[in-house]
């Protein structure tokens, strides 16, 4: 292959990664470094008044003042996020080592039915869970029909939330941990049992570590986009509660403060990119023991 | 053979579905004993093995161990250890954290498992290795870790599954003496499951040759090939000839047969109660050929010949039947028959079994 080849032969993935991907981050990025317009949009004039924003508030008298209140956001974020990711690992293991212990043609239409809320648009997948979560809805109903008391008020917390994003992510973590279960020798989950090993210590000794590269694949599947999510807030939220990504979605919209949401947009990629960085150092280790 | 059996497998049947593995089964293995359970692939002996281990239970019958019943006892509670067919190292694991994990899983304490896996590993000469993971490991190295991880905390009963099967043949030969001597030096009850006859007859103490579900004959080595009790055993073990005939008469444990040979034979015999049909079996070693000719001699005629080095194979034309025999090249080969010679054969009538239906 000729240097030129090589280089013009790529030349479509650059210029496709490039226009969707580096220019609109660069964009972004420029955007957040701009002066806010009078009425809405921006100015191309530097002006850091945005990231300034996130940390402080001007008071009276014109004094910058600490004000954690994105920081809160930021952190409620985190905090979803990595429940949501914790619940989805709990649920995907012993789903995934369900379906590895099907048969062949069982697995491909377990498998098939783990992927196909995918087929659905996403909007329709959230509003399902209005109608289960809602007043009236069917969860109340249920429960009213094995005698609980006159409940309501499932729907608009943060529970909802969270089932909302484990229902939206959780084949994301399924298919990676259910690709590890899958490659485990069946003979060293006997081996554990002769060697005195208890379902417990071969699920904590065995199976857990040797599924170790499929959960963390998962884990930042799911996790990425659940940091930026606005649809389960908007919707299962009910806007209570501001999350990054609707900060983000509202200061595009209603606030009409670009230059912020684009500064809140920028932090929020400067935590999915430590995520990954975090995740690539741990690779070469994984590698090593033969995974 | 008044030693205590370590393993008592009482009247023990196995269905999976309509099939029948195995087909009650009813044997003790001493202690102390290197015991090998031999077969063809689908014989039971796999599941037999499985069973003593723990990941299967007798749909009837039970399995005593030192005396207690262990049927329906778990995997992880039974004193008794498997070497796996491809050995099943934990691949997150270098080979300390390998043998140390049962240890470990008995509550040991640190130290006692430090020392203790030192000298596995010493044992199998393999203490420069003890950091590394398995997938570093050639095949007999990872076969000898798989010995020192099961062997660890001195077992009741060693289980090994095939576990010459996945090396080269040079190797498979060092690691049968290996293994032999291990079971000697340790003093621990070895339940060996192969295919290979030569295996078996090489290293075991007793041999269960299996078949169809059920234990065909128990014996040594030597009863196993020398008087093989059914048609099964003798085609089984080693090679042979089998000629059918009919028994003209029999005292129970001897018998008189005719066959195609031409000549009666009388000589020991297994299930014959009386005339009518049987087989008389004689091993292709046991008879001689020109000079080696004695005992009942008779003419034949040289069909094919097989030059192997230290023996050749031929097979000969008596009347109407053909017979394989092995002459050993103890001069030198200058000597051999050619194809279509007539060559004096010869066997002694003690040699041959009559085998009944």
């Amino acid at each position: 292959m000729s240097k030129a080849f090589r280089f013009w032969g790529l030349a479509p993935a650059w210029a496709l990664m490039i226009l969707t991907l580096i220019v609109p981050i660069l964009i972004v990025a420029g955007v957040s470094v701009a002066e806010r317009g009078a009425y809405g949009g921006f100015d191309w004039a530097f002006d850091l008044t945005s990231y300034r924003q996130i940390l402080f508030t001007e008071g009276w008298t014109d004094a910058l003042e600490f004000d954690p209140k994105y920081l809160w956001i930021i952190a409620r974020t985190m905090l979803y996020a990595l429940t949501t990711t914790v619940i989805c690992v709990a649920l995907a293991l012993p789903v995934s080592y369900f379906i590895a212990q099907q048969s062949a043609r069982v697995k491909i239409i377990l498998i098939y039915l783990v992927t196909l809320p995918f087929w659905v648009s996403m909007i329709v997948r959230v509003y399902a869970w209005l109608i289960i979560l809602g007043n009236d809805g069917i969860l109340e109903r249920v429960y009213r029909l094995f005698g609980g008391a006159d409940v309501s008020g499932f729907l608009f917390t943060s529970g909802a939330m969270i089932t909302g994003m484990v229902y939206s992510y959780i084949p994301l973590m399924v298919l990676p941990v259910y690709a590890s279960v899958e490659k485990i020798d069946p003979a060293l989950i006997e081996a554990s049992h002769d060697l005195y090993g208890s379902r417990w210590v071969t699920l904590r000794r065995v199976i857990l570590p040797l599924t170790a590269p499929g959960l963390m694949a998962g884990s930042i599947l799911v996790f990425v986009p659940c940091l930026g999510t606005v649809l389960e807030p908007m919707l299962l939220g009910g806007g209570k509660q501001l999350m990054m990504g609707t900060l983000i979605q509202t200061q595009f919209g209603g606030a009409r403060n670009w230059p912020f949401g684009a500064a809140i947009a920028m932090v929020l990629l400067a935590f999915v990119v430590l995520v990954l960085l975090i995740n690539a150092r741990r690779m070469p280790r994984q590698s090593e023991i033969g995974l | 053979m008044s030693r205590p059996s370590a393993i008592e497998v009482v009247n023990v049947s196995k269905k999976f579905g309509d099939y029948t593995a195995l087909d009650h089964v009813d044997f003790k293995i001493l202690q102390n004993e290197f015991f090998t359970l031999l077969g063809p692939s689908g014989c039971g002996k796999t599941t037999l093995l499985r069973m003593i281990a723990g990941f299967e239970t007798p749909s009837a019958g039970t399995l005593l161990l030192k005396g207690k019943a262990i049927a329906q006892m778990p995997a992880h509670k039974r004193r008794v250890n498997t070497v796996f067919q491809n050995y099943a190292l934990f691949p997150h694991m270098t080979l300390s954290q390998n043998i140390a994990f049962g240890l470990e899983n008995l509550g040991w304490d640190k130290a006692r498992i430090r020392e203790r896996v030192g000298r596995m590993l010493e044992m199998v000469h393999m203490e420069d290795f003890a950091a590394r993971k398995p997938d570093q490991l050639s095949g007999g190295q990872r076969q000898r870790i798989a010995l020192a991880r099961a062997l660890a905390s001195e077992p009741e009963v060693l289980l090994l599954d095939e576990p010459l099967s996945a090396l080269d043949l040079k190797l498979r030969q060092a690691m049968r003496n290996e293994l032999r001597a291990l079971q000697r030096d340790t003093g621990i009850t070895f339940v060996f499951v192969t295919h290979d006859q030569e295996e078996a007859l090489d290293m075991s103490d007793r041999i269960a040759v299996m078949g169809h579900g059920r234990v065909q004959q128990i014996g040594t080595p030597i009863e196993i090939y020398e008087d093989p009790k059914t048609r099964f055993v003798a085609d089984f073990i080693g090679d042979t000839n089998f000629l059918e005939g009919e028994v003209i008469a029999s005292d129970g444990s001897t018998a008189t047969i005719r066959t195609a040979l031409g000549t009666d034979v009388t000589t020991t015999c297994e299930n014959v109660s009386g005339p009518g049909p049987a087989t008389l079996s004689i091993r292709p070693e046991k008879i001689g050929v020109g000079e080696q000719a004695e005992g009942l001699i008779l003419t034949s005629t040289v069909l094919s010949r097989n030059y192997l080095g230290g023996f050749t194979h031929y097979t000969v034309r008596v009347g109407e039947i053909d017979l394989r025999l092995s002459r050993r090249n103890a001069q030198s080969h200058q000597d051999a028959f050619d194809i279509g010679d007539a060559v004096r054969i010869g066997f002694r009538d003690s040699n041959a079994r009559i085998l009944g239906q």
